[in-house]
């Protein structure tokens, strides 16, 4: 190629564009009124950070996703933030320092060096809500509701919220006592729900073993009879598989009978996050979207490294993608039209226009405003009827 | 009629041509789904099957994991080489079907020294490629190539090659050997991650009737 395109964009990044950009702009908006309604607080972490604190406690998978430059005042390496989370993790640890529970939420730009699956863009806006300091399973349930909360706003339907939890194979894991390579083997061909690779890796394990079990585990998967089918399959494991399994149950509860019409399903090969997330997970899906619309879970561990460990629950949503699959309920002042003024230096028309502007959108034409494409956005004009502006019909 | 099929109960499945697809369609037909047309004598890619709640896509065989992964087909089947090679990203593969079975090698020309310092593969497996020379600790600029890889160390453009070997003929027929075995491939059956989790109640019997039915080694050519 000899020419580049000036106008060219790079992969997976794009403008935002009317009427999508005032739709953004508007669930953003509602959201974080709703956010704030359940009492949580708003921040804006920076878009750059030292690489250090971005990706404390995350793992490789957040590294190679982070965009990275270089300080040119301290040399040292800054990153474009991919996630809100361990931000928002290291304002309740170190800057905030509150007693007791802390409620955060966040609306932002974050990008990403790589996109996070197929088509994914690569400027996700990225919506979410974090709860630190409590342990309590309720608090994975008000997450989990405002996370549900959160899509209904967007307007979405049909939603299927997934549950899962990182202690069940942690536990089982740790009981097999493979060895590192092994474990490594095994957690790729669980995450892969790689039937076969496991029964190779795991295959000689004995009856009732911690390896078996996790055999069995990549077999299960569904509805609320998968939970059930769970407990009967595990029911030798460590109590802190048992312990998981229970907590599982509780969510489930809780979530079908404050939201009925939400699927539920179990997906014990779910190992997102798997290096920063410690209990509970979720994501909510809906149909004809092939990956999550919606997810979180608990992170116990991030706040130590900022130098005071906090219990940590979480979501996180892609604004652009909820606003793309709830398209269909477009905002109500959005069809709107406008009221069409002239552009004149008199005091009584400013003033109208002024008036009118705190309900209205009024457009002030000026001499290069063309007003056949103005009749397609707006439906009214302001004239001078005698000695008072009037708004009347515009007529075609 | 029957009920109308809504989106949430339509299952696709995405298969490609050749021996696939031909080892495929009885497992399939096991499970109660044949496809209504003659897929020889069609151009068509998309083909209804006998349970209404089914369609099946022929597409290439590389494209299958794209197809799955981005969920344009809920299931699919696939070479364990093309799996490798795309990532699986996405993707469950709770099932080895046993079929189109065949294994993954280095080759050069018979009795041809291996280079000392780097070596040069052609291959169209550049990932596997670059992972297996790796492991092995030797250092491969790889040279990507789409077919006929066996001519690329007879003209002097590669040391070696990486392909699928299924009886050898075609390297002995151009004067290569085969070397190393890297793995040994068959095709799975690889699930949308999120099919997995919402469809679950349709594709879970689905691949239950597929393992039985490979249990009984429906899939093996007679």
């Amino acid at each position: 190629m000899t020419h580049t395109n000036p106008w060219l964009l790079p992969d997976g990044v794009e403008d935002l564009l009317p009427p999508m950009a005032g739709r953004i702009e508007a669930l953003r908006r509602a959201l974080v009124d709703t956010y704030q309604r359940w009492g949580y607080d708003l921040i804006t972490p920076p878009l750059i950070e030292y690489l250090e604190s971005l990706l404390t406690g995350t793992g490789n998978e957040l590294n190679l996703q982070t965009f990275k430059l270089t300080d040119q005042l301290t040399g040292r390496m800054m990153g474009v933030r991919a996630d809100m989370t361990p931000q928002a993790a290291r304002i309740d640890a170190h800057t905030l320092r509150r007693p007791g529970v802390t409620r955060l939420c966040y609306a932002g730009h974050v990008l990403r060096a790589r996109p996070e699956h197929l088509m994914a863009s690569r400027a996700p806006i990225q919506t979410g809500c974090e709860l630190f300091g409590s342990r309590d399973g309720a608090a994975d349930q008000e997450i989990i509701h405002l996370m549900l909360e959160t899509l209904k706003v967007a307007g979405l339907e049909s939603i299927h919220l997934d549950l899962a939890h990182v202690s069940i194979y942690q536990c089982l894991a740790d009981a097999a006592g493979l060895s590192r390579q092994t474990e490594e083997a095994v957690f790729d061909a669980l995450r892969r729900k790689s039937i076969p690779e496991l029964d190779e890796l795991l295959g000689d394990a004995s009856a009732g073993s911690a390896a078996q079990m996790i055999c069995r585990l990549a077999r299960l998967g569904g509805g609320p009879d998968a939970l059930k089918e769970a407990g009967k399959q595990l029911h030798q494991a460590p109590p802190a598989v048992m312990h998981a399994l229970e907590e599982l149950a509780q969510v489930a509860e809780a979530v079908s009978r404050r939201f009925p019409q939400v699927s539920l399903g179990f997906d014990f090969c779910e190992l997102r996050g798997y290096n920063y997330h410690t209990g509970l997970v979720f994501a909510a899906y809906v149909p004809g979207h092939g990956s999550a619309l919606a997810k979180g879970g608990r992170y116990d561990a991030i706040g130590e490294d900022f130098g005071r460990a906090r219990p940590a629950t979480g979501f996180s949503a892609d604004l652009r993608a909820m606003v793309a699959l709830g398209q269909q309920v477009p905002l109500a002042d959005e069809n709107q039209k406008a009221i069409w003024a002239p552009q004149r230096d008199d005091p009584e028309l400013l003033q109208v226009v002024a008036e009118l502007r705190q309900q209205e959108r009024v457009i002030q034409a000026l001499a290069e405003d063309d007003v056949a494409s103005a009749r397609g956005r707006c439906d009214r004009q302001l004239v001078k009827q005698g000695n008072h502006w009037q708004v009347i019909p515009l007529e075609n | 009629m029957s009920e109308p099929v809504t989106e949430s109960q339509q299952i696709t499945i995405a298969l490609s041509k050749g021996r696939i697809l031909d080892e495929t369609l009885p497992l399939l037909a096991q499970a109660g789904i044949e496809p209504v047309d003659d897929l020889q004598r069609t151009r068509k890619l998309v083909f209804a099957t006998t349970d209404p709640r089914v369609r099946l896509l022929i597409i290439r065989a590389t494209d299958v994991p794209t197809y799955v992964q981005h969920g344009g087909a809920d299931l699919g089947v696939t070479g364990k080489d093309v799996l490798m090679e795309h990532g699986g990203e996405g993707l469950y593969e709770p099932l080895d079907l046993h079929i189109a079975r065949c294994r993954l090698m280095t080759a050069g020309v018979a009795g041809a020294p291996v280079p000392s310092g780097r070596v040069r593969v052609a291959t169209k497996f550049v990932r596997l490629a670059r992972e297996y020379y790796a492991s092995q600790g030797k250092q491969a600029d790889i040279i990507k190539l789409y077919g006929a890889m066996e001519l690329a160390p007879l003209l002097g453009l590669s040391d070696e090659i990486v392909d699928i070997v299924d009886t050898g003929n075609t390297l002995r027929a151009n004067g290569l050997e085969a070397r190393e075995t890297i793995c040994d491939i068959s095709s799975r059956l690889i699930v949308n991650r999120a099919s997995m989790k919402m469809k679950h109640q349709r594709i879970e019997p689905l691949v239950e009737e597929l393992r039985q039915a490979v249990a009984r080694g429906m899939g093996q050519p007679a």
